[in-house]
């Protein structure tokens, strides 16, 4: 009898061991010759480009670290819990970019996370939200890349450490996490919405960023939007629990998502940027409107808006503290001498191109990263409000000096709770930078 | 190679990216007007506009003016008659003068965000502008001046 268990126990195993092997192997799609470019319309490669810009593939198709590489070549360095993967070249050169990729093999990485000799992609590529994009707009984005002129560029190894570096195991992970297809048309809203939720969630992958992930690098369905930390610094939370206290209207968005700056919450500098600036600003406004409508939703504005007035007075009162008459308080003196010239604001609204610290995001996060990364680094003109720039402060404060502005900007320009451990906090985020961004003028 | 416009001309220069914006005014352009003082943006010598608003060149990495609108004491006016300019001058604010570009760059700056500041806001906006003969009740008197003659108010505000 046990025998015979244990034997159906073998038996239900090899049959379903044998039943994933058949769901996770995928077939080669045989090399195509590199279609010329004639084979795509201009219309369509142009398309290609703007889609290409609002998914940002360049951004981690390029390589960044030490020499900087060609765009679309590959080779971009993603630290992972797992490990360092490098991103793949995706010019259309035959032996180390796309180039014999099929439109169909194209079409099914974009889909399934396959890799045309059928491995198995990391889901660093996020083909789980890619998976949700029309037939028609992977078409386009393949005849931009494909129309791109071909390098020829190897990446280097991967870092992922055993067992994670077995491929199979991606299998697992999608038939636990990829939603494969269209998303559904959401009757309920409108085609600004749908339009939005297409954006957003496909192309854009907003959520890749502002969403924690699980302990198998995927999503957490549980926590959408919750806002997680990424290249050092922190994807706010894209939901209700965002802390600023002006709420992201579809208005803050727009003028955030469009001009990399929103008066009410800040620039935005770091990963964003890119986002922003050959991003999100290279596609049609009536798409960047949706993104803000969509995401507007997301975070339930309509519903708390009407606080704002209320906690603009509040910011613009805060704004003007310790900044008038004699003052004894050493760390209001660093924040009068060092920062208020450009962000003090005397109200009833804050002056645009005058950041207010009372109201921007950076300050309510749960943790300091942002706000020590913008104070080391400055933001130039490629980056936040392209016509103007912020300094580096890299050489002009310690990490203690740092550890008392923020401190002291916490307890005035907010009403949350102190952050702790700074001096710290403001030593590793100042690790994260390989250099000063400005020389030292002595 | 950083391009960007000072003072209305493009200028292109061929310098690591990490220089200090006020090195390239000074040693490669040849504008001497704005000064450098502290050298980590606590004083306000340094002064210059960038995209209208004022920013320490000392701390500025070139690199962060890629494209930028730059404009230098020097550029406020052909011939030295920007309205703070002239009530600077008529009420003899600077004493040595070494901190007087940047002080004017400020508080052009700040008139364009308050057209008529209060003693709140001259305040608030100055503090991060040093000068160390004491200048700043004549400061204060000149912005407030300059104000009022924007208004075309003839008293002094």
């Amino acid at each position: 009898m046990i025998k015979r268990i244990a034997a159906a126990i073998v038996g239900i195993g090899v049959a379903g061991g044998v039943g994933f092997l058949a769901y996770a192997w995928y077939p080669e799609i045989a090399p195509v010759a590199p279609p010329p470019p004639s084979a795509f319309s201009k219309a369509q490669i142009e398309h290609g480009r703007i889609l290409a810009a609002g998914g940002y593939c360049a951004e981690c198709h390029t390589r960044t670290d030490g020499k900087r590489g060609v765009e679309l070549a590959g080779d971009y360095k993603m630290d992972t819990p797992f490990g360092a993967i490098f991103s793949s070249n995706i010019t259309p050169d035959p032996e180390t970019g796309i180039g014999h990729w099929s439109e169909a093999a194209f079409k099914r990485a974009m889909r399934k996370g396959i890799s045309r000799d059928g491995t198995q992609l990391f889901p660093a590529f996020p083909f789980d939200h890619f998976t949700h994009m029309t037939d028609q707009d992977i078409d386009d984005v393949y005849a931009f890349l494909m129309t791109r002129e071909p390098v020829h560029s190897v990446k280097r190894d991967n870092t992922v450490a055993f067992p994670f570096n077995i491929r199979l195991e991606q299998a697992g992970w999608k038939l636990l996490f990829l939603h494969e297809g269209p998303l559904k048309n959401n009757s309920a809203k409108d085609a600004e919405w749908n339009r939005g939720a297409y954006l957003a969630e496909g192309l854009s992958h907003c959520s890749a960023c502002h969403t924690p992930r699980n302990a198998m690098g995927a999503e957490k369905s549980s926590a959408p939007y919750d806002g997680a930390p990424v290249d050092n610094w922190i994807a706010p939370p894209l939901n209700e629990h965002n802390p600023t206290p002006v709420v992201w209207t579809e208005d803050e968005y727009f003028k955030y998502l469009r001009y990399g700056s929103a008066p009410l919450h800040g620039s935005a500098a770091g990963p964003m940027s890119p986002v922003v600036h050959g991003g999100l600003s290279e596609m049609p406004e009536s798409d960047v409107h949706a993104i803000a409508h969509y995401l507007a939703d997301i975070d339930k504005a309509s519903t708390r808006v009407s606080q704002d007035p209320q906690a603009i007075a509040w910011a613009m009162k805060a704004s003007m503290r310790d900044l008038v008459g004699p003052q004894t308080d050493p760390n209001a003196r660093l924040y009068a001498g060092a920062c208020a010239a450009c962000h003090a604001n005397a109200g009833p609204q804050p002056v645009e191109g005058r950041p207010d610290l009372a109201l921007n995001n950076a300050l309510w996060l749960d943790e300091p990263t942002n706000l020590f990364q913008v104070i080391l680094r400055g933001i130039g003109t490629t980056e936040g409000i392209s016509t103007v720039s912020m300094p580096s402060f890299y050489h002009s404060f310690s990490d203690a000096d740092l550890a008392r502005l923020a401190a002291y900007l916490r307890a005035t320009r907010t009403t949350l709770k102190p952050w702790t451990d700074l001096e710290k906090k403001a030593a590793d985020v100042r690790k994260t930078l390989v250099a000063s961004p400005v020389a030292s003028s002595h | 190679m950083t391009t960007f416009h000072l003072n209305g001309r493009e200028v292109t220069v061929d310098v690591p990216e990490d220089t200090p914006l006020l090195w390239v005014i000074r040693d490669e352009v040849g504008l001497t007007g704005t000064k450098f003082g502290c050298g980590i943006g606590m004083c306000g010598a340094c002064t210059v506009h960038i995209g209208g608003r004022a920013t320490r060149s000392c701390i500025t990495p070139v690199s962060a003016a890629e494209g930028a609108d730059i404009t230098t004491i020097e550029g406020l006016d052909p011939e030295g008659n920007h309205p703070v300019q002239v009530v600077w001058r008529e009420l003899q604010v600077p004493q040595c003068g070494y901190c007087q570009s940047g002080q004017i760059m400020q508080a052009v700056s700040l008139l364009k965000d308050y057209p008529s500041p209060t003693d709140e806001e001259i305040d608030a906006v100055m503090a991060g502008s040093l000068c160390r003969c004491m200048t700043y009740i004549r400061i204060r008197e000149a912005i407030k001046k300059a104000a009022a003659a924007a208004r075309g108010d003839s008293s002094n505000g």
